[in-house]
C-alpha cells in the first residue's frame, strides 16, 4: 500500500468514526427514551395525571406538581419575557456602541454562565428571606426569571439584529419615531426569533431543579397552589424524590413522570423550531 | 410630548438591560456576605487545607477538598467522554458530512441539551450504573464513574456547536489551498482547519468545563452524598453542587453555620466558574477580531 491509499484509508476510517461519534449520543437517547417508556408508560391514566401524591407508589399522581410547574411557567413568562426582550431591544437599538454596552456584553456574557444552582443561593436570600416571600411560587418564578433572562436577551439581540437596517429607514423616511419604528416594524419583523428564544428559553425552566431546591420547593404538596403565595412542588421535584426512594413503585412513578416532563419539553422544542424556520424563510 | 414618551420608554428599556447588572451584583454581594459571616467561625486556612468536609456531623470539619475533588472527578470524566466525541462530529459535520444530514442532525444533537438533567440523572442511576456494575464488580451503586460518563453526554453538544460554528468561519481559501496540494479530506481537516480553528475549540472547551463543574442534578442523583478525598471513580462521591442540594433538602436554620456552608460552598463554584467564563470571553474576542 503506497503513501496515497494509506491517506486515503485514514480518510474514509474517520468518516466511519464522525458517523459513529454522531450517532453515539443520539442513539443512547433513543435507548434511554426507550428504556423510560417500557418503565413508566403503563403508570400513565388519567388518575395519574389528576391524583395527589401519597405514600403509596401506585396511590401517587402528579397532579400537584404539574399544577406547579404550569404556575411557575406563568409567572417566570410574564417576568421574562418582558423584561429580556425590553433588554434586548435597548441593547440592540439604542445603545450601540459605548462604555456601558460593552460592560452590559461581558456581564450578559458572564451571566449565562453561572451555574444555575447559584442562582438558586440568589433567590434564597433575595426573595424568599430579604423580601420575605418565603418558599413561595413567585419567589421560585422569580429566581428563574433572573436564571433565563440573559438567554431571552441574548435571542433578541440576535433577532433584532437580523432585521435589515432597510425597513428602518423606511420607517423613518415617512416621520416615525425611533419608538414608533421599533414597536411598529423591528418587533414584529423579529418576532418569531424573538419567540423562538423565549419558548427555548422556557423549556429549560420547565426542566430546572436544583435553584427551586435550593429556595425550598417541597417533595410533598398536599394540595395545589392557588395563589402566588402558595407553596409549590414541580415536575422535575417529583422525579428526583421518586428517584431517591427504594421501593421499586416510585421508580416506575419517575418515569411516568419523566414520559410527561419530555413530552413538555419536546413540545417545547418542537414548537421554537418551527418558528425558527418560519422566520428565517422570510429573511431568505 | 411625544419627545417624553420616547425618553419615558428609552429609561425604562434601559431599566430592563440594568437589571443583568443588578444580578450580577446581587450574587456577588449574597455570596460575600455570607461566606464572610462563614469565614469568622471557621478559619480559611483550615477550609482549604483540611480533608475532612463534615459540617452536618457532630465532629464537624470544613475542608473544601473533598467537594472539590469530586466536583473534578465527575468533571474530568465528563470532558473525557464529551470531548473527543463532540470534537469528531464537529470535523465531520463541517468537513465531511453533506448539507441535508448537517441539518437535520444539529437539531436532533441539541435535544440532548435540551433534556432536563434531572432525566439524565434517573438514566445514570437506573440504567448506566447497573449495567456497568456487570463489567466493573466492584462499582458501588452511587459512582463518579455513571454520573460523569451520562454528563459527558449531556455536555457533547456544548462541545460540538462552538466548535463547528468555530471550523466552519476558517475561510474556504485555506482548505482550497490544502486540497489543491493534494491533501485529503482528514490533512486538510487536522492540518489546516483545526490549526486555525483551534482559538474557537478552546473555548468550547472552557465552557464545557463550567458546565461539568456547575451541573448539578445529575450528580446529585447517581454520585452520591458522601465527602471523601479519592480519585477512584467507583465509589460515592459528593461534588459542590451536590452538597448543596443536600443541605437544601434538609430543614436548616437561617443564620445558622450550616446555612452558611451553602454560601462558602456557592462562592468556591462561583469563583471558579467565573473564571472559566472570563477566559473563554477573553479568547473569543480576540478570535472574532482575527476574522472580521
Amino acid at each position: 500500500m503506497n503513501n496515497i491509499q494509506k491517506n486515503r484509508l485514514k480518510d474514509q476510517l474517520f468518516k466511519f468514526w464522525g458517523i459513529a461519534c454522531t450517532l453515539f449520543g443520539l442513539i443512547l437517547l433513543s435507548i434511554f427514551i426507550g428504556d423510560i417508556l417500557i418503565d413508566g408508560i403503563r403508570r400513565i391514566d388519567w388518575a395519574f395525571l389528576t391524583d395527589l401524591p401519597s405514600r403509596k407508589a401506585e396511590k401517587s399522581g402528579i397532579y400537584t406538581a404539574l399544577m406547579g410547574s404550569i404556575w411557575i411557567l406563568v409567572l417566570t413568562t410574564l417576568i421574562a419575557f418582558p423584561m429580556g426582550v425590553a433588554a434586548g431591544v435597548y441593547l440592540e437599538e439604542y445603545n450601540k456602541k459605548n462604555r456601558l454596552s460593552a460592560i452590559l456584553e461581558i456581564n450578559i456574557s458572564n451571566l449565562a454562565g453561572v451555574p444555575s444552582i447559584i442562582y438558586g443561593l440568589l433567590g434564597l436570600e433575595v426573595f424568599v428571606r430579604i423580601m420575605g416571600l418565603g418558599a413561595s411560587v413567585l419567589a421560585g418564578a422569580l429566581t428563574l426569571s433572573l436564571l433565563i433572562l440573559p438567554i431571552i436577551i441574548v435571542a433578541t439581540r440576535e433577532a433584532i439584529n437580523a432585521v435589515p437596517k432597510s425597513i428602518r429607514d423606511a420607517s423613518y423616511a415617512l416621520g416615525a419615531s425611533k419608538w414608533q419604528t421599533i414597536w411598529n416594524q423591528v418587533i414584529p419583523a423579529s418576532g418569531g426569533g424573538i419567540l423562538t428564544g423565549v419558548i427555548l428559553a422556557l423549556s429549560r425552566a420547565v426542566g430546572e431543579t436544583a435553584p427551586l431546591i435550593v429556595v425550598g420547593a417541597l417533595a410533598y404538596v398536599p394540595f395545589a397552589p392557588s395563589n402566588p403565595m402558595d407553596e409549590f412542588s414541580v415536575l422535575p421535584i417529583q422525579i428526583f424524590n421518586w428517584i431517591s426512594r427504594p421501593q421499586h413503585g416510585f421508580i416506575e412513578n419517575a418515569a411516568a413522570a419523566i414520559i410527561i416532563l419530555l413530552l413538555i419539553t419536546f413540545i417545547m422544542n418542537g414548537i421554537a423550531v418551527y418558528f425558527r424556520n418560519k422566520w428565517q424563510k422570510k429573511w431568505k | 410630548m411625544r419627545k417624553i414618551k420616547e425618553l419615558v420608554i428609552e429609561k425604562s428599556l434601559l431599566t430592563s438591560a440594568l437589571v443583568t447588572i443588578a444580578i450580577t451584583f446581587g450574587i456577588i454581594a449574597v455570596l460575600a456576605f455570607e461566606a464572610f459571616q462563614f469565614f469568622t467561625e471557621v478559619s480559611i486556612v483550615d477550609f482549604f487545607t483540611d480533608t475532612q468536609w463534615t459540617p452536618l456531623f457532630t465532629d464537624k470539619h470544613y475542608g473544601i477538598l473533598p467537594l472539590l475533588s469530586g466536583t473534578f472527578l465527575t468533571s474530568f470524566i465528563a470532558i473525557s467522554v464529551a470531548l473527543p466525541v463532540g470534537l469528531s462530529i464537529s470535523i465531520y459535520l463541517s468537513e465531511y458530512a453533506p448539507k441535508s444530514f448537517r441539518k437535520t442532525v444539529k437539531p436532533l444533537l441539541e435535544l440532548l441539551a435540551a433534556v432536563p438533567s434531572v432525566v439524565y440523572g434517573f438514566f445514570a442511576l437506573i440504567v448506566v450504573t447497573p449495567f456497568l456494575q456487570q463489567f466493573i464488580p466492584g462499582l458501588a451503586g452511587f459512582n463518579s464513574l455513571s454520573a460523569g460518563i451520562v454528563m459527558g453526554i449531556m455536555i457533547i453538544p456544548f462541545v460540538s456547536s462552538i466548535s463547528e460554528d468555530a471550523l466552519y468561519a476558517v475561510p474556504k481559501d485555506l482548505k482550497e489551498a490544502s486540497y489543491g496540494m493534494g491533501a485529503t479530506k482528514l490533512q486538510t481537516a487536522f492540518k489546516v482547519v483545526v490549526p486555525a480553528a483551534s482559538s474557537g475549540i478552546i473555548v468550547s472547551i472552557i465552557l464545557a468545563i463550567s458546565r461539568a463543574i456547575g451541573e448539578t442534578m445529575i450528580v446529585a442523583i447517581a454520585a452520591g452524598q458522601q465527602p471523601r478525598l479519592t480519585l477512584d471513580p467507583t465509589v460515592p462521591v459528593e461534588t459542590i453542587t451536590a452538597f448543596i442540594v443536600q443541605v437544601s433538602l434538609g430543614d436548616v436554620q437561617h443564620g445558622s453555620i450550616e446555612y452558611r456552608t451553602i454560601f462558602a460552598a456557592g462562592i468556591t463554584l462561583f469563583v471558579l466558574t467565573f473564571l472559566l467564563n472570563t477566559l473563554s470571553y477573553r479568547i473569543r474576542k480576540k478570535y472574532q477580531e482575527k476574522y472580521e
